[in-house]
């Protein structure tokens, strides 16, 4: 190490201008980050501030979008408009809801199997992570496809399912015996509850491994002694392995929010389009107004910066959650 | 009795997770008359490959096979892989080796893009498109991912380059070695691994994005694989053996690679909160 050092600051030494070469040095982590900047500012930040500014004006042809037509500023009226809209308020609370929803469902499934893979013997661990990590990886779409055909209404899995029950029993239930031909997707209810089904099954995964990760840096002694001074399980989360993993939970959770906030594929796959208004949700609420013929590309930017108000300030959250443990470590 | 019901629990959370991967597969290898029978079968009786040939052979629309779709999706995510990887390689240099002014505030705008609904510039983004001329190409939506992986791959890319000692750097300067040599001969093949990793990633968001595909490309003979399979399959009819066929086809090599790099993924997603 020492002879390192003494050969670099002879290297220096005989490096004729020293000087120089350190200032050119001191350029280079700019030069390097340029490409990098320029993509994010004109692909992320510039439509950012696009999006802002096309919600203040009456855009509906594509021929404004070119430049071949003027642009009709309209101040807030595109807000006044979705605000005032009882429809967008049923969508703001759909999306509240739903995102509330699947995310404390998503979080308690995932903590729940993190714990219990962290109990399980290793060849079981091994066997059940990876059935885990086969629901992580299915892309969102062919994931939505499949449960499409597993809630089919003549041949799908589910249906067979219902049809097997007792007859008696099903229309003491749910008031039918005959499911053959029932719409699964048609009431708006029912629609959700698959929706967070599909969504619950693909995010799941990543609490449940993350968890799973957070727990293994927890030293078992710890647990082990809470055990031993006879805290059940449900103390022994409470009390020892929820406060040393909160930092991981908090940003699981903010994590989750957004994702849960903004789900489009799985929607538009199961509603087979955006025809189906009764389940719209934000962002594809913002996508229907803009691009649904007759296209409202000022009204459906305004929609999409309500989406991006709220995820920014989760956002925020975020940021300060990851800075704070890269100063810890 | 306690560990016969924590495995119990274990076989169903595994049932639960793969059980609709491998209802896809089995699926896909049922002839008609199993598939829509009014008994499903666990496990096909007639196992068949009918479906695939279907999807293979046959053309989706006229001129245009499943094919064509699958090869506008390899083209437009392999750009996607080799644009991001070569410019978040520079990046994460930046930030892994160099100590200077704005190096905090770079990261937490990393952080922050990566964090925009990437849902709400759809229609910006819509308009750069069409006053671009991209409007109906390819290259629009290679521009449009590589601008969604880059912010990902920077971070994920950035652990690698720090795990490489500098004092090998150091010694190659002492050598003699400028520093686009140190960066080709000595940085760059050490830090090939996290490339790949950061490179699958990239595949996978491009490979699977709809939204975007869906509204830049209108041309039927253009469209990527996610759109052709919404578009030809969500019909009332749907031949629920061909679609699962298709999306088997589609999965697969999702699945393979994302096994290869998740564990870079989580620590990636978590930052600093999961550090072993």
């Amino acid at each position: 190490m020492t002879t390192l050092t003494k050969a670099t600051g002879e290297a220096a030494a005989r490096e004729n201008p020293a000087r120089r070469r350190r200032r050119k040095v001191d350029r280079l982590p700019y030069l390097l980050l340029l490409p990098c900047l320029a993509i994010i500012a004109v692909l992320l930040l510039w439509p950012l501030g696009q999006v802002v500014m096309m919600s203040f004006y009456k855009l509906d042809s594509v021929r404004q979008l070119r430049g071949d037509r003027e642009w009709p500023w309209v101040g807030l009226a595109n807000y006044a408009q979705i605000l005032g809209d009882p429809f967008f308020r049923t969508v703001l609370r759909n999306t509240v809801l739903f995102a509330v929803a699947n995310v404390a469902l998503t979080m308690v499934l995932g903590t729940l199997v993190g714990l219990l893979l962290n109990r399980l013997g290793k060849k079981m661990a091994t066997f059940v992570a990876s059935c885990v990590m086969l629901a992580w990886a299915t892309p969102a779409l062919t994931g939505t496809i499949v449960w499409k055909w597993i809630f089919d209404d003549t041949s799908g899995l589910v249906t067979w399912l219902f049809n097997k029950l007792p007859d008696g029993l099903s229309s003491t239930l749910f008031g039918r015996s005959d499911w053959t031909g029932y719409g699964w997707f048609n009431d708006p209810l029912m629609f959700f509850a698959i929706l967070t089904l599909v969504v619950v099954w693909h995010s799941f995964p990543f609490i449940a491994v993350s968890v799973l990760a957070g727990l293994k840096s927890v030293p078992g002694e710890l647990q082990e002694a809470a055990r031993v001074d006879g805290a059940g399980p449900w103390r022994v989360f409470w009390s020892v392995t929820f406060p040393i993993l909160r930092p991981v939970f908090g940003i699981l959770v903010v994590l989750s929010t957004i994702w849960d906030f903004k789900v489009f594929t799985q929607q538009f796959v199961l509603a087979g389009g955006t025809q189906d208004r009764s389940t719209f949700m934000l962002s594809i609420y913002s996508y229907a107004e803009a691009f649904s013929p007759p296209p409202k590309y000022g009204l459906g930017s305004a929609i999409a910066v309500i989406l991006t108000v709220i995820l920014l300030v989760v956002t925020a959250l975020y940021v300060r959650m990851v800075l704070r443990q890269e100063d810890e470590s | 009795m306690k560990k016969l019901a924590l495995n119990g629990a274990g076989l169903l959370v595994a049932l639960f997770a793969a059980f609709p991967v491998y209802w896809m597969i089995a699926t896909s290898l049922k002839p008609n008359r199993e598939i829509f029978s009014a008994t499903p079968r666990p496990v096909p009786a007639e196992p068949t490959l009918e479906h695939y040939r279907e999807i293979l052979t046959g053309n989706l629309i006229p001129g245009v096979t499943f094919l064509d779709f699958f090869l506008n999706s390899v083209l437009v995510a392999v750009a996607t892989v080799l644009l991001s990887g070569l410019v978040a390689l520079l990046a994460a240099t930046a930030v892994a080796r160099f100590r200077f002014k704005l190096r905090t505030s770079f990261l937490i705008l990393l952080l922050v893009v990566q964090m925009i609904p990437l849902e709400a510039l759809v229609i910006p983004l819509f308009l750069m498109i069409q006053r671009l001329g991209l409007y109906n190409t390819l290259p629009s939506l290679i521009l449009t991912y590589l601008g969604f992986s880059l912010p990902f791959a920077v971070w994920m890319l950035r652990g690698f380059v720090a795990a490489v000692p500098k004092e090998l750097e150091e010694a190659a300067a002492i050598d003699g070695a400028s520093r686009a040599q140190t960066f080709r001969k000595v940085l760059f093949p050490l830090v090939a691994p996290g490339l790949v990793a950061t490179s699958i990633f990239s595949f996978i968001t491009a490979w699977n994005e709809l939204i975007f595909a869906l509204t830049f490309v209108n041309d039927q003979q253009k469209y990527t694989l996610p759109v052709a399979m919404t578009f030809f399959f969500g019909r009332d009819d749907t031949a629920w053996g061909s679609v699962m066929a298709a999306s088997t086809l589609f999965t697969l090599p999702v699945i393979v690679f994302f096994l290869l790099v998740q564990r870079r993924m989580v620590s990636g997603l978590v930052a600093g909160a999961v550090k072993g």
